[in-house]
């Protein structure tokens, strides 16, 4: 089976991020970059799937900047066999994104999309059900579990109020939720081979694709502080300050 | 005729508070653009939920049948695609729960529409704001064309109120190919009110250190409390409860009047899913975490000590 995967270059989600001079993005200095954490779900769900496949390819797939080769570099140590990267150096909308990757859906054929329910950056949620409708495929967002026999998926999703599962024919796109697993490190091994794998560019312009962004962004601003309050001593303070000055208990 | 179309999702024949706030939000939008406000309800035997939907002063379109008995992406995306050509929609909105996260985005796509995830205001009929990096930011940003789809937090607006009554209308629509089946829905049974309903919640992090503990420490402040029960995403990483009950960007957004942070240390994205609460309440042990920032009240204790105490209190308090 072959299983495309996504993997965006975004900001440490831990880093404090700040408005650059333009006021068009985020300060880039001193920022470590990662792999988008859902993605690195993602990652781990394709390789488990090869472990049960035999036989089975994991390609992963990056839109953004040259550096983001190594993002993908540390997809293929955990265990990718093959990388695509396609060079954008603006940031695409969902929409875009889709387009590209519906793209290369035709040219590489898989059977199963794996991506993270959202980028931690831009936090839209909104690529993979994008090209579930591309291309026609069933979805399954959200996902916590993931079962494939004979063309077919029966999905967990986690979704308000409890677990839903679905089932459907495979191609499909699942996106992946926090609680589907826990990815693995990349080894010493793994890193080694990893420089070695096939890591292929392509400028976003070859691929004939509109990526006209509909949404532009007019306004950065932070959101505004909120004061912080005062320590209590106790917990019988509190109570009082609850029912008595918050009227809140 | 810009027209803004809600999609009003619908649990065991009821609308919940989210979905209410995205027929205020559209209502707002429909005021701003000078269209015309629509809802849209979709399942099987929806004649008394389309009704009571129009009892919210807006005309109702329903899609009935059982090929929409459960709600699934693909047959509901084209049913409503369906519906918006018919009616001249340039705003397709729901609210972000997970059901409007879900749907949306291959709306959007079926449409070629523009699309905005999780608006916390709108400006004019086309600009609206919305956070990004985690509620670190907020950008104000402009949709190019129609039509448009939103989708909207659900603390952004007051829930709609009744009020007026529009018409219903029955329309057949496509369900799509139906590649995709629903197998079950296995539904977590609390008696504790809804997270994103709840007026009070207390979340606990991974200062509670196991499963077993939110059950013996938290669980009784909630009753005491009455109140919802939610997690940080640290406690849902590492496996102590359900990710339906995470609170924060990645998570579910609250803003109950009091909300009670035990053991949360308060990375941003937890923070950008409850700051906009009205009272903050922190317990934490370590006297310089985050939360301490953002916390009307802080209490810098061992909330294993602290919160049965605070159970304790909050009872005779009640009592008396």
């Amino acid at each position: 089976m072959k299983i495309l995967v996504t993997v965006k270059r975004v900001p440490d989600p831990e880093t404090q991020l700040k408005i650059n001079a333009e006021g068009t993005g985020f300060a880039t200095d001193n920022i470590k970059w990662v792999v988008n954490p859902f993605d690195e779900i993602a990652v781990e769900e394709a390789l488990r799937v090869k472990e049960k496949n035999p036989g089975s390819e994991v390609v992963l797939v990056s839109i953004g900047p040259k550096a983001a080769q190594e993002q993908l570099r540390t997809g293929l140590a955990m265990g990718a066999d093959r990388a695509i990267l396609v060079l954008s150096d603006e940031n695409l909308e969902p929409l875009a994104v889709a387009r590209v990757l519906q793209k290369l859906v035709e040219q590489e054929k898989p059977e199963l999309i794996l991506m993270g329910k959202q980028a931690v950056d831009y936090d839209n949620n909104c690529a993979g059900q994008m090209l579930a409708e591309l291309l026609g495929w069933p979805q399954a967002a959200f996902a916590s579990k993931v079962e494939l026999a004979g063309g077919q998926a029966t999905v967990t999703r986690e979704i308000d109020g409890g677990l839903e599962t679905l089932s459907f024919p495979l191609p499909a796109v699942v996106t992946a939720d926090l609680r589907l697993n826990e990815p693995r490190y990349a080894s010493l091994p793994g890193i080694m081979k990893a420089r070695k794998k096939e890591l292929k560019e392509i400028p976003v312009a070859d691929l004939g694709v509109d990526v006209t962004p509909r949404v532009k962004i007019v306004k950065l601003e932070t959101p505004p502080k909120r004061a912080a309050g005062r320590k209590v001593g106790s917990v019988q303070e509190l109570v009082k300050v609850l029912h008595e000055e918050a009227k809140v208990i | 005729m810009s027209n803004v179309l809600v999609v009003a999702e619908h649990l065991h024949g009821k609308f919940p508070k989210t979905t209410l706030v995205g027929l205020a939000a559209g209502k707002n939008l429909a005021e701003k653009s000078g269209g015309k406000i629509l809802a849209i309800v979709l399942g099987k035997d929806v004649d008394a939920l389309a009704g009571e939907l129009a009892s919210y002063g807006v005309d109702v379109v329903a899609v009935d049948g059982p090929q929409f008995e459960h709600y699934l992406a693909d047959a509901h995306a084209a049913a409503i695609t369906d519906v918006v050509k018919q009616k001249g929609v340039e705003d397709v909105v729901a609210t972000a729960t997970a059901l409007g996260k879900d749907l949306m985005p291959r709306l959007a796509a079926r449409l070629g529409a523009g699309m905005v995830s999780d608006i916390s205001g709108i400006v004019d009929g086309t600009t609206f704001v919305r956070p990004m990096w985690a509620g670190n930011l907020f950008a104000t940003v402009k949709v190019e064309g129609a039509p448009r789809v939103i989708s909207v937090r659900g603390t952004a607006f007051e829930p709609a109120a009744k009020g007026g009554s529009g018409n219903v209308e029955k329309v057949s629509a496509s369900a799509g190919d139906g590649k995709m089946k629903f197998v079950e829905f296995a539904e977590t049974k609390s008696d504790r009110p809804v997270l994103t309903e709840a007026s009070i919640v207390c979340s606990g992090g991974r200062g509670l250190k196991n499963g077993e503990n939110f059950t013996t420490y938290l669980e009784p402040l909630c009753d005491a409390l009455g109140a919802a029960m939610g997690a940080s995403r640290a406690a849902v990483d590492a496996g102590f409860v359900p990710n339906d009950l995470q609170v924060g960007q990645t998570g579910k957004v609250v803003a109950p009047t009091l909300y009670i942070a035990v053991g949360i240390s308060g990375a941003i994205q937890h923070l950008a899913g409850m700051k906009d609460s009205k009272v903050i309440v922190a317990i934490n042990k370590d006297e310089e975490a985050p939360i301490f920032q953002v916390a009307d009240y802080g209490l810098v204790a061992d909330l294993f000590k602290a919160v049965p105490e605070l159970t304790e209190e909050v009872k005779k308090l009640k009592a008396s």
